[in-house]
């Protein structure tokens, strides 16, 4: 009974998982104008993402209270829920075929049909953060909800639904001009 | 109403967002205020595609929506979003202006109802429509 266990393929090391990992991360997040604008950062364990807003005099809307700008909240979530919605579709890919960057490279945004925000509570004068989740991922559309809290992660100050289109590889890259 | 539209269109000039943005205030009276924005590199959220963010689409909206309620003749002193839904129906043509008119159509002792549309140079298709409710703030002593 001296049989050898059965040949497995050496796991990659995890460096190398990481930089693909984060490589990955970089080129949806950086690509974006908008983003580095807003000065939106991502965290990442493993697959989990958390999205970062450093507060910035630039966000506020209310100079008075101070309180974040009720503009800027729905776009931190919305941001937040596209990057989560994008990061899932390409984790598939990238974890699936890790030899191939170019599934990553060639990647289109999903487009926002929808986006309904709920303000809790005011955004104070400090960082805020976010995350998504994917309730529903098919072939044309997509359901996404996404939290956000400042000082305490079970109190929220909004907290946003939306419905995303996603590009087939055959969509044109400009809508047609009608 | 005179002085208290004033004080309405200098708060919203301060609002250090919406100057961020690049927003103009084009009209605000009796319950209806319009806000432009101009087309601007760093609000791109689609790199191929090159045009704007939804969220920089939805920060318009919510601007002109709040400008709306604190221009109403029910004078409110003081306004909050509670609650804005949005519909993407185009992407805004990468190059183009785009301007948001917002009406408050209701409200109530302590909350307003707005409807905002926005377009761009094509003003017969709109890119983006919104409701919303907002808090309403009645100046002291004031009759509800």
């Amino acid at each position: 009974m001296n049989e050898q266990p059965p040949k497995r393929s050496r796991p990659e090391p995890v460096q190398v998982v990481k930089q693909r990992r984060d490589a990955a991360l970089r080129g949806l997040v950086d690509g974006v104008p908008y983003i580095q604008f807003l000065g939106i950062q991502f965290d990442r364990r493993g697959d989990e993402l958390t999205a970062v807003l450093p507060f910035d005099e630039k966000l506020i809307g209310n100079p008075i209270l101070p309180a974040i700008h009720g503009g800027v909240t729905a776009a931190f979530l919305e941001v937040t829920a596209i990057i989560e919605l994008s990061w899932s579709l390409m984790w598939e890919d990238m974890e699936s075929n890790p030899q191939d960057p170019a599934a990553v490279r060639a990647f289109r945004m999903p487009k926002t049909i929808d986006f309904t925000v709920d303000y809790l509570r005011s955004g104070l004068p400090r960082d805020a953060y976010a995350r998504a989740r994917v309730n529903r991922s098919g072939r044309r559309y997509a359901s996404v909800h996404v939290e956000a809290w400042q000082d305490n992660r079970s109190r929220l100050f909004a907290q946003a639904t939306g419905h995303f289109l996603m590009p087939l590889p055959d969509d044109p890259i400009d809508e047609p001009a009608t | 109403m005179q002085a208290s539209d004033k004080v309405a269109r200098q708060f919203m000039e301060a609002l250090p967002h919406s100057r961020a943005l690049g927003m103009v205030l084009e009209k605000m009276e009796d319950g209806v205020a319009v806000v432009s924005m101009p087309y601007d590199e760093r609000f791109i959220g689609d790199p191929v595609t090159r045009v704007i963010h939804g969220g920089a689409v939805s920060a318009l909206m919510d601007t002109a929506s709040g400008a709306s309620v604190m221009c109403h003749p029910a004078g409110s002193v003081s306004t909050a979003t509670l609650d804005l839904r949005i519909d993407y129906m185009r992407p805004a043509t990468p190059g183009q202006r785009i301007t948001a008119r917002a009406e408050c159509y209701h409200v109530t002792r302590t909350v307003a109802f707005v409807r905002v549309t926005t377009t761009d140079d094509d003003a017969s298709r709109p890119v983006a429509a919104a409701t919303g409710a907002f808090t309403l703030e009645r100046p002291k002593g004031a009759k509800a």
